[in-house]
C-alpha cells in the first residue's frame, strides 16, 4: 500500500490493517502514550475543508507514532489566495515532507495530488467520495463490540448493517459501503428517495440494497444502525427534506430505540441530537460514538506507520 | 481548339470520396477538369494511395477570441483547423465580451480573413452577454460584414421557453437557424459527469440524460410551432437520438451534431479524475456512444462538429469538479470519425464527406460546398492517408491548448494535404507557416 486513497481493499488487507490498529490501541491503557515508530518523519495535515474531529486525531495519531506533524489549513493559506491544488501540492512535497493527509471539498483530489506529489497520502476525506479512515474506524470499533478482546483475526461475517441518511452525498456511506462488505457484512442503505445514490440495473445503489422505509429496516433487527450526519440546510437544495419530515421517517427517535433490540448506535459525529437521533439513543449503552472516536486514533496510528515506517526507512 | 490553363495543380490518381481513382486539377481557386490542364507546367502532386475529400466545415468551434487567448486565437484556432483537414469553421459566441454585437462578430471575421487557412464563420449570441434574458440583435449580426447565419448561445442553454420561441421566430425570418445546446439548468445543478451508477460510485455530481432530451423535445415542439429551422448542438444520449428520429418523422426541421469524442469514449475515463475528460454534455455510457453512431449513419444525427474547445493547463490540472469543461478537437476528428465509423462499416468516405463537409455548410449556409470535388466547386480538398495509425501526442496539436483526450491514443488516419480556396494550406502534413495572402 502506497497510499490510501479509498477503503476498497482486499479482505485480507483490511484485517490486517485492523489487527495493526488493535496494536496501536494498546498504547491507551499505557501511562506514556509514545511510540518511536516514525521518530524523524514530518507529516502534514494538508485541509482545504474545516474539520476538528479527524484533523485532531491525525495529528495525536502522528504525534503518538513520534512523528512531526504540522497542520496546514486551506482558509488563511496560499491556498485561499488562488494557488492551485496542484501547487499547493507540489509546495508541500518541496519541503521535504514525508507524507500527507489531505482533506478536501472535492472529490478525487486526494487522488490527483498522489500522482502529482510522489509521497504517500492519505485520503482524510475528499467531498462526497470517500473518507477511509472513517470506515476503518467504524469497522475496528464494530469488531470490538461484537468479538471483544478476541476480535484479531476476525472479519465482521453476517453482521447486519443498516446505514442510514444522505446517502448520496455523504463519504462515510461510499467508504463503509466498500469496506464492510469486503469484511463479510450485509450493508443496507436508508434514506429518503432524494438521499439515495443512481440505482444500477439491477436496482443495486453502490452495490447494495437500498431502502426508503427506516421502520421496515428496524423491523428486520440489524446489529449494528449507522447514523449519519445530516445537513438539511445545505444539501440537495430544494428537495432535501424539511427537519419534521427527516425526523418522522429517518431520525432513530425513542420510539424507534425502543424496538431496536441489542444493535449498536454508530455515529460519525457530529450529532445532531434530536435529528439523527435522539438523545437518549445518542447516550445508551448500545451507542459506540465515543468508542469510534477512540477507534479513530487507533486505526489512524496503524495507517500512518504502515505507510511511512516502511517506505520511508527504504528511501533513506 | 481552346487554350490549356498553365501553372495549375493536379492531384493525381487519388480516390475520390474513397471510390473512383482519377485526376483532380485545381486552378484560380477552382476545380477544373484535369483535360484541360497543361501538365508541363502544372505542379503535380501523387495521390496514390490517398482518399480526396472536400475540405471539411466544422459547424462548432471554440476560437476563444476575443478574451480567452490564453487558450486559443483565432490565428491559432484555424493552424489546428488547417492540420485536422478544415476549410472552414464557425466561431462559437461565448468570447468575452460576447458576440452579441456586430462590432465583435466582424471582430472574429476579420481576424479570421487575416488568419487566412480556413475560412472563419462567426456564429452569433441568441441572448444578449448569453445571460438568457434578452434576445440579442440578430438582424445585425446578419447583416453586418460577418453575415451571420448561425446563432448560438453555446455553453449555455435558452432555457426560456419563451425566447427560445422568439429566438426560433426571429431566426427564420432571416434565413438564420438558432443552434441550442440542450441542457436542462434545474436537472444540472453543479453537474460534472454523467449521471450513472459510476458517478455515485466516484461521488461527483451527475448530469442525467433527460435532461438534455427533455430540452430538444421542447425545441422540436417549438420548431414545429414557428416552422423555423432548429440545430441541436453535441447530441450525447440515446434519449436524445430518439427524440430527434421522432421529430424528424413528424417533418420538423430539426438538424442535429454529435462530437467526434461522444462517438468513440465512455464516462469509464472520469475514474481517473483527469480534468481533460471533463467535457459538456459529459461523457456517457457505451449504450449512448453506440446509439450515436448508429443515429449518424442512418441520418438521425446530420453532421459531425468538434466542439473544439481549448484550454489553458491551469484550468484542467485541478480537481475535477474545478476543471473546466471542455476538450481540443479539430486535429483529431477525422481520425475519430474514421474509427468510429469507417472502420466500423457504418459509413463509407461519401458519407464521411457528408456528414463533415456538405451538411455542416448546408446548415450554416456556407456557399461551396454542395458539389464536392465537382469540376467548377471551390477547391476546398483534403488529401487523407486512410493507411496511416498513429498514436496521438502533442506535436500533432497545432492550436494553443493542448487538452486533448486523445492523447496517447492510436487513431488511424492523417491529414497530407489541404487547400482551401486552392491555396495550400497543408502540406505533407504540415501547415503553411504562413498565411497565403487575403485568405480566400
Amino acid at each position: 500500500m502506497k497510499h490510501l486513497l479509498t477503503a476498497a481493499m482486499p479482505r485480507d488487507e483490511a484485517i490486517a490493517l485492523l489487527d495493526l490498529a488493535e496494536d496501536m490501541h494498546q498504547i491507551q491503557d499505557r501511562e506514556l502514550k509514545k511510540l518511536p515508530a516514525l521518530r524523524g518523519r514530518t507529516v502534514v495535515n494538508l485541509f482545504f475543508e474545516d474539520s476538528t474531529r479527524t484533523r485532531s486525531s491525525f495529528e495525536i495519531a502522528g504525534k503518538w507514532l513520534s512523528a512531526d506533524v504540522i497542520n496546514v489549513s486551506g482558509k488563511g493559506s496560499s491556498a485561499s489566495k488562488g494557488e492551485s491544488l496542484r501547487d499547493t501540492g507540489l509546495t508541500i512535497a518541496a519541503m521535504g515532507v514525508d507524507g500527507v493527509v489531505v482533506r478536501s471539498g472535492a472529490s478525487g483530489a486526494p487522488a490527483l495530488l498522489a500522482e502529482w506529489i510522489g509521497r504517500p497520502v492519505i485520503n482524510a476525506g475528499d467531498g462526497t467520495h470517500e473518507h477511509p479512515t472513517q470506515a476503518l474506524l467504524d469497522a475496528f470499533a464494530l469488531r470490538r463490540r461484537i468479538h471483544g478482546d478476541a476480535a484479531r483475526g476476525r472479519a465482521l461475517d453476517g453482521v447486519r448493517v443498516a446505514i442510514v441518511g444522505d446517502i448520496a452525498h455523504s463519504r462515510v456511506a461510499r467508504s463503509n459501503a466498500l469496506l464492510l462488505p469486503a469484511l463479510g457484512a450485509e450493508v443496507t442503505l436508508v434514506g429518503p428517495a432524494a438521499f439515495l445514490p443512481v440505482p444500477a440495473a439491477d436496482g443495486t445503489r453502490l452495490g447494495l440494497r437500498a431502502e426508503t422505509s427506516l421502520d421496515a429496516v428496524i423491523d428486520e433487527q440489524p446489529d449494528a444502525l449507522m447514523l449519519l450526519r445530516v445537513q438539511l440546510e445545505r444539501q440537495a437544495g430544494k428537495v432535501a427534506p424539511s427537519a419534521g419530515e427527516y425526523i418522522t421517517g429517518w431520525s432513530l427517535t425513542d420510539e424507534r430505540l425502543a424496538r431496536l433490540g441489542g444493535a449498536a448506535i454508530m455515529h460519525p459525529g457530529p450529532m445532531n441530537r434530536g435529528l439523527e437521533l435522539s438523545s437518549r439513543a445518542a447516550d445508551a449503552d448500545a451507542s459506540t460514538v465515543l468508542a469510534q472516536v477512540t477507534a479513530g486514533v487507533s486505526v489512524r496510528m496503524a495507517v500512518l506507520y504502515s505507510l511511512l515506517a516502511s517506505t520511508t526507512e527504504a528511501s533513506r | 481548339m481552346t487554350t490549356l490553363l498553365m501553372n495549375a495543380t493536379v492531384l493525381t490518381d487519388a480516390s475520390v470520396l474513397g471510390g473512383e481513382r482519377r485526376d483532380l486539377a485545381i486552378h484560380a481557386g477552382v476545380l477544373v477538369d484535369p483535360a484541360t490542364v497543361d501538365r508541363g507546367t502544372a505542379e503535380v502532386v501523387d495521390a496514390a494511395g490517398l482518399i480526396a475529400l472536400p475540405g471539411l466545415v466544422d459547424l462548432h468551434t471554440h476560437l476563444r477570441q476575443p478574451g480567452g487567448e490564453q487558450a486559443e486565437t483565432v490565428a491559432s484556432g484555424v493552424r489546428a483547423a488547417a492540420a485536422g483537414g478544415y476549410t472552414c469553421v464557425f466561431a462559437m459566441a461565448n468570447t468575452n465580451p460576447v458576440a452579441d454585437t456586430p462590432a465583435v462578430v466582424e471582430q472574429v471575421h476579420r481576424l479570421g480573413v487575416q488568419a487566412g487557412l480556413a475560412t472563419v464563420r462567426p456564429i452569433g449570441a441568441v441572448t444578449v452577454g448569453l445571460a438568457g434574458e434578452r434576445l440579442a440583435d440578430m438582424t445585425m449580426l446578419a447583416q453586418s460584414a460577418a453575415r451571420v447565419t448561425v446563432f448560438s448561445d453555446d455553453g449555455r442553454c435558452v432555457a426560456d421557453a419563451e425566447l427560445m420561441r422568439r429566438a426560433l421566430e426571429h431566426a427564420a425570418s432571416i434565413g438564420g437557424v438558432v443552434a441550442q445546446h440542450a441542457q436542462d439548468p434545474h436537472l444540472t445543478r453543479g453537474s460534472v459527469m454523467h449521471e450513472s451508477p459510476l458517478a455515485a460510485e466516484l461521488g461527483l455530481a451527475g448530469w442525467p440524460s433527460v435532461a438534455e432530451a427533455s430540452i430538444v423535445a421542447r425545441d422540436a415542439m417549438l420548431a414545429e410551432l414557428t416552422g423555423a429551422r432548429l440545430h441541436v448542438c453535441h447530441v450525447s444520449t440515446l434519449e436524445t437520438v430518439e427524440v430527434v428520429r421522432a421529430a424528424k418523422a413528424r417533418g420538423i426541421a430539426v438538424t442535429a451534431e454529435v462530437t467526434p469524442h461522444h462517438l468513440l469514449l465512455t464516462e469509464e475515463l472520469v475514474r481517473s479524475y483527469d480534468g481533460r475528460f471533463k467535457v459538456n454534455p459529459p461523457l456517457r455510457a457505451e449504450r449512448d456512444v453506440l446509439a450515436l453512431r448508429e443515429a449518424l449513419a442512418d441520418g438521425t444525427i446530420d453532421i459531425v462538429a468538434t466542439d473544439h474547445a481549448p484550454h489553458a493547463p491551469e484550468a484542467k490540472q485541478t480537481a475535477f469538479a474545478d476543471a473546466a469543461f471542455g476538450m481540443v478537437g479539430l486535429e483529431t476528428a477525422l481520425g475519430v470519425v474514421q474509427q468510429a465509423m469507417v472502420e466500423t462499416g457504418l459509413l463509407d468516405w461519401a458519407g464521411v464527406a457528408r456528414v463533415m463537409s456538405t451538411a455542416p455548410a448546408a446548415i450554416g449556409s456556407e456557399p461551396g460546398y454542395d458539389a464536392p470535388l465537382e469540376v467548377g466547386s471551390p477547391a476546398h480538398v483534403v488529401l487523407v492517408d486512410p493507411d496511416a495509425r498513429a498514436v496521438i501526442d502533442v506535436s500533432r496539436l497545432q492550436g494553443r491548448s493542448t487538452n486533448s483526450p486523445f492523447l496517447g491514443v492510436e487513431l488511424p488516419g492523417r491529414v497530407l494535404h489541404v487547400w482551401h480556396g486552392g491555396a495550400r494550406t497543408v502540406a505533407d502534413g504540415r501547415v503553411g507557416a504562413t498565411a497565403p495572402e487575403g485568405g480566400r
